[in-house]
Order: structure tokens, then C-alpha cells, then sequence
């Protein structure tokens, strides 16, 4: 996974609250079997009319936010479904950070696993991002994990919270299939407990 | 003594592999539904560094959400390349990694959350996950059920654990019997239209109280269905004497001495009176009504008898706002009554609507009726027992009779990766669970109902209240 560090860009306003994951991607695009390319599909059918034409209004299809790595969303963005693809078309698109309130579990959470940092901010602190968000290409943000702070454009510090364990995958890049397997023996041990507890629930 | 627990903090004990110092914990899965869309990138994953499934016997895949649905269409290849690459990477996969597989061919081939259930893999007390957030549905069984990103459906196959936090718990209890003419689905959409989209954020749902309890396993599950809806992590409902009932005598259900042994446990499941919840929400069943949603999320519901809201009176601007723009998409005006709204298209099935009791509650509607003209009513049952089911009750005939198509099984027209979706501007009445933009369709709109109201639908040409009916 890549790893996170600091992002510094633009940050793309997007204020509708509820932008569920088929408006980030929709299912029609889920037809592949592959993690990389989505990007040109992010936010599909906001972004392009029914020719593939770019809708001229879309934000992303602006010069100032045109290849934003930071979003800054309304309330619970990435609501619906669990596909992976939300998030892989984010990062493929080149989206690195998206503040906003709350965020749907799911989304939330397979996020983390694509090198993505969501993070929630109380509503007064969205609201003032949102804000330097649209005033465009002058006004970069830039989000510091490391330190857990968000510098607006006029030098203001914003302090966020992250899960720690998160926080060190995504500093660190790393895959966290390895580091569970590490944990095998304790894998083994529930297993041969729960063997006995409940033996209906293993093949004979 | 101990602390009375929730019937979710029973289950997380039971499967608490290990925690850190952090408080992240690693839960076992005891059950994991695997399907063609959420799996390549994970089998792809697990084969570049060379690691294999942990436990086959714990696996389970079938190809859905691509499956054409034209009676015959599935007995040669399937049209789209896309669709069909999908499905035959499936194929290969689970011969590759040993996992068991439903073919499509299989009587037992349908929706990932119906044949779960129905070949008794899912089970009380049980962590049960899919790439697929409908997972939820299995909490019907008093099973902690959720849907997880690819890259956790790549970390089960590994490694039978993810890596969690405790949820927080919340209840719904429903107190009272449900009314007339209305369904598990009108429940759960009243639910949802009262907490909103976001409202079990964090959160897995107990749903409690008299109106659960008196649901059928085909309801209990509509309800746990969409909980994801109301943006819970799970929903859950305590196993009693209907859940042992549906489960005794199916494939993968224990039998013998080892049923009692697993009943003795599963009647230990049910939260402790006195168990504490994080948030309370309690809804008497007397307010639910026959429910359809109006908008582009499945909050915006309202009983059949209302009118599409008016913007200029909502307070909160970003609200104002969503509902301006769901108005706009739906093509509605404010202050429309529901009932007065045309459709084109009927569809009755997916993992929220698509059992035995779902075609039998439409098949009662349709029967001595005729589908509207110029209105196409689509049937898909939920899996081939379903519909095998349906046809040795001749609900197939009377639904055909009546002017509906009759499908093979598949997620169908509930979001349109397959063959089946909506049109530019058509507008649909539903069963299946999301009505956001373009969900059945670019540009297609989507009124979620019940089965029974969707019938109603489709015979009247409009949104229509099922307890009218001539």
C-alpha cells in the first residue's frame, strides 16, 4: 500500500450531503477484475452527461479543482455499498484526503486499506474548509498526518483525530494481511478452542 | 455476577481472537459468502503472495449480481464480455483455491444473502461476512453479519479474522403488532425514514419488541437487509423458536445430537435483560403504514398516503438542498401526492424482497388482476429454490397470468450490472433497496416498496395503496 505522509493541494468542494458509492462510482463500472484504472470513472455520472461529454458545472471538471487530492465533503459521504471500487477510483483519480463530518462505515474503513485518509472533523471545522475549498486554486490545504494537523490557506492549524493502529499502516504503508498472519498462533489456538465449543461449524 | 450483555457483545466475545494494547481487536468469521464482483482483485491478491484459503469448509461462492435473468438467457454465455470475464474468473478461481461454488446451472445458484440461509450456513451466534454490504441480512439469525471492502474479503480468505472495533449498540424496538397491509419492508423503510440514512452510524441495530418478534424469517431478514440503509454496521434479531424452525433439516444445519448441542447455545444468545444500550430508539408499530420513498435516499419514505415534501419548508439548507435535488432527479413537484405518480416499470425480487414469501405476497395481489398497460412488471425470484419453490405453488402462473414476467434467478434489476435496468427518466416501483441516483440505471428513478405494494403498482400504473384495491 502507499504510504501517507503530507498532501498539499486544492481542495475540492463537494457539499451534497449522502454521496452514496454508487454516485462515486457506479455499478455498471464494477465489471472489472482489476484494483487499477477506476479513476476515470470517479463520480461518473456528476462528471459526464450521457455522451461522456464533462459536465462544464462538476467541480472536478474546473481548472481550479481539475486533479484535486483533497475533498471536502458533506455529511455522510460513501454511504451504501461495501465496493472496494469507491475508494479505488478516489485514489486512482489521485484523491489522497477527504474532510468531512461523518463518513459511512464501510467507506470508511477500506479506505485506510488504498492509502486514503478520511477524516472526521466537527461541522464548524468542515464548514471553514469548505469554505477555503471554494475559493479555488489559490487556497491550498494541506493535511499532515504525521502530526494529525490540517493547515488551511491562511496559516490556521486544525487538529483531527485518527485511529493509532490506522495511523501507523498508513504512515508505514503496510499490509495488514501480513501482520495478522503473524498473529497465526493465536489464529490456531481459537480454532482448536472453538472446535470444541461448537464442532457443527467445521467440515468433518 | 457478570454484566447483562447485548446479544452483539455475546457474539464479539465469542469471537475475540486477540486484542492490542490500542483496543484493536481480531474477530474470527466463522462464515464468509464470497461473489464475482468484490472477489478478482482478492483471489488476485492471495495468489501474488502465494498464500491460499485458510477455510474452504468455512467458504461459500456463487456468481449473482451478473447473472442474466431471461428465462434461458443463463444456458449459453453471457453477452457482456465484461460481465462474463467476471463470472469466469470466479469459475477459476474457486477451483484454483479449493472453495465450494453454486454453478450457475445449480438449483441451489441465486443471491448470495438468500442461498446463505437457505442452505443453513448462516447460523445464531455467527460472524458472517461478504464483500457485499446487504450482508446484513444474515442478523436475522441472531448472526453478526456485515459487509466488508475487498481488501477485508482478501484478509478473510487469508486468514479467517479481520481486524475490528466493538461496535456501538444500538435498539429499535417496535412495540405492538404491525398493522394491516404492512409488510417487514414498510417497517424497515419507517425505520429508516425516522433515523435516517446515517442514523446507526457505528452502530449495530437490535431490533426488538413485538412487531419483530411476530416476523417471519423471510421478514426478519427484509428488516436486517436494510439496515445498512440506516448506515448500522449490522442489524441484528435474538434466534428464537421461528429461527430454530427454519434452520432444522437444512444442508449445512447441524443434525443430530450435534442440533441440540448448537440449540442449547444458540438459546444463550439473546441479550441479558438489563443489557445496556448505547441508543435507544422505540417506535410504536401503530404509526407504520404502507411506506414507498419519494427521493434518492431510502430515508426519504413516507406512508402511500402522503405528499412529496416541500423544500421551502425544511429549515436545515444542506437538507433543503438534498431534497430540492432529489425532487429535480425524481422529476416530482412538491406537495404531489404519491399516489398521482405514474410508472413504467415494475420490479419485485432482490436480496431485500426476493423469497418465497415475497413472490406469494405479490402473486396474492396480481391474482384475478392484470398488470397496466404500457407498465413492464418484472418477478425475479431470489434464488433457483425459490423459484422452484414458487412454481410448485403455481404462483408463476398466476403472476404471468396476471401480465408479469417470470425470471430466472439474480440481483437483477436492483442495480443493473446485468441485462435488467431502467432507462433514461423511467421510473420504477421497486423492492430491492436503494433508490439513489441511478442506482437501477443512469438517470433511472427509483420508488422503493414492498412486494405487496409493488404488485399494487403494477396493476394500478401508479404508486398505489395496496388496501384500495378493488
Amino acid at each position: 500500500m502507499r504510504k501517507f505522509e503530507t498532501v498539499t493541494s486544492v481542495g475540492a468542494p463537494l457539499p451534497q450531503i449522502n454521496i452514496d458509492t454508487d454516485k462515486i462510482i457506479p455499478a455498471r463500472f464494477l465489471r472489472t477484475i482489476e484494483r487499477e484504472g477506476l479513476g476515470r470513472h470517479l463520480f461518473n455520472d456528476m462528471r459526464f452527461d450521457s455522451e461522456g461529454n464533462e459536465t462544464p458545472d462538476f467541480v472536478l471538471n474546473q481548472p481550479a479543482w481539475r486533479g484535486a487530492n483533497i475533498l471536502v465533503v458533506g455529511d455522510n459521504f460513501g454511504c451504501g455499498s461495501s465496493r472496494e471500487h469507491a475508494p479505488w477510483a478516489l485514489a486512482d483519480y489521485g484523491v489522497r484526503a477527504i474532510l468531512g463530518t461523518d463518513f459511512a462505515d464501510i467507506f470508511y474503513n477500506n479506505s485506510f486499506k488504498n492509502g486514503l485518509l478520511p477524516i472526521k472533523l466537527p461541522a464548524g471545522d468542515r464548514d471553514k474548509l469548505m469554505e477555503d475549498a471554494q475559493r479555488g486554486e489559490n487556497a491550498r490545504i494541506t493535511v499532515d498526518l504525521e502530526n494529525q494537523v490540517i493547515t488551511r490557506p491562511d496559516g490556521e492549524e486544525i487538529a483531527f483525530e485518527v485511529d493509532p493502529f490506522r495511523k501507523h499502516c498508513l504512515l508505514n504503508g503496510l499490509d495488514d494481511i501480513g501482520m495478522t498472519m503473524e498473529r497465526a498462533g493465536s489464529i490456531d489456538s481459537f480454532e482448536s478452542a472453538d472446535r470444541v465449543a461448537r464442532p457443527w461449524l467445521y467440515a468433518e | 455476577m457478570t454484566e447483562p450483555r447485548t446479544l452483539f457483545d455475546k457474539i464479539w466475545a465469542n469471537h475475540l481472537v486477540d486484542t492490542q494494547e490500542d483496543g484493536t481487536c481480531l474477530i474470527y468469521i466463522d462464515r464468509h459468502l464470497v461473489h464475482e464482483v468484490t472477489s478478482p482483485q482478492a483471489f488476485a491478491g492471495l495468489r501474488a503472495a502465494g498464500r491460499g484459503v485458510r477455510r474452504p469448509d468455512a467458504t461459500i461462492a456463487v456468481a449473482d449480481h451478473n447473472i442474466p435473468t431471461r428465462p434461458g438467457a443463463r444456458a449459453g454465455v453471457i453477452e457482456n464480455e465484461e460481465s462474463r470475464i467476471q463470472v469466469e474468473t470466479l469459475e477459476r478461481n474457486v477451483v484454483e483455491f479449493g472453495v465450494p461454488y453454486y454453478p450457475i446451472e445449480d438449483v441451489r445458484q441465486g443471491i448470495v444473502h438468500i442461498i446463505g440461509p437457505e442452505q443453513g450456513m448462516t447460523q445464531p451466534g455467527t460472524t458472517v461476512v461478504c464483500g457485499d454490504s446487504h450482508t446484513s441480512t444474515h442478523g436475522a439469525f441472531g448472526a453478526l453479519a456485515f459487509g466488508i471492502g475487498t481488501s477485508e474479503v482478501e484478509h478473510v480468505l487469508a486468514t479467517q479474522t479481520l481486524i475490528q472495533r466493538p461496535a456501538r449498540n444500538m435498539q429499535v424496538d417496535v412495540e405492538g403488532p404491525l398493522p394491516a397491509g404492512c409488510t417487514a419492508k414498510d417497517l424497515i423503510l419507517a425505520i429508516i425514514g425516522r433515523i435516517g440514512t446515517a442514523g446507526g452510524t457505528g452502530h449495530v441495530i437490535e431490533y426488538t419488541g413485538q412487531a419483530i418478534r411476530e416476523l417471519s424469517m423471510e421478514g426478519r431478514m427484509t428488516v436486517c437487509n436494510m439496515s445498512i440503509e440506516a448506515g448500522a454496521r449490522a442489524g441484528l434479531i435474538a434466534p428464537d423458536d421461528a429461527t430454530f424452525g427454519y434452520l432444522k433439516g437444512r444442508p449445512h444445519a447441524p443434525k443430530g445430537a450435534a442440533w441440540d448441542a448448537a440449540v442449547a447455545v444458540w438459546k444463550r444468545l439473546p441479550s441479558d435483560p438489563g443489557a445496556v444500550y448505547d441508543t435507544v430508539v422505540r417506535i410504536p408499530a401503530g404509526e407504520i403504514a404502507p411506506y414507498v420513498t419519494w427521493g434518492t435516499s431510502p430515508q426519504d419514505a413516507l406512508p402511500i398516503t402522503a405528499s412529496v415534501p416541500d423544500p421551502a419548508e425544511i429549515d436545515d439548507a444542506d437538507r433543503r438542498q438534498a431534497v430540492q435535488r432529489s425532487i429535480d432527479y425524481m422529476g416530482l413537484r412538491a406537495g404531489q401526492p404519491l399516489q398521482e405518480i405514474a410508472i413504467d416499470t415494475v420490479f419485485i425480487g432482490s436480496c431485500t424482497n426476493g423469497r418465497i414469501e415475497d413472490i406469494r405476497a405479490a402473486a396474492a395481489v396480481a391474482q384475478g388482476r392484470r398488470v397496466a398497460e404500457n407498465v413492464r412488471a418484472l418477478v425475479v425470484p431470489g434464488s433457483g429454490l425459490v423459484k422452484e419453490q414458487a412454481e410448485e405453488e403455481g404462483l408463476d402462473r398466476i403472476l404471468t397470468e396476471a401480465g408479469f414476467e417470470w425470471r430466472d434467478p439474480g440481483c437483477s434489476m436492483c442495480l443493473a450490472m446485468n441485462d435488467d435496468r431502467l432507462s433514461p427518466g423511467e421510473r420504477s416501483a421497486s423492492t430491492s433497496n436503494r433508490n439513489f441516483e441511478g442506482r437501477q440505471g443512469p438517470g433511472g428513478r427509483t420508488h422503493l416498496v414492498s412486494p405487496a405494494m409493488a404488485a399494487a403498482a403494477a396493476v394500478a400504473g401508479r404508486l398505489a395503496d395496496l388496501r384500495d384495491l378493488d
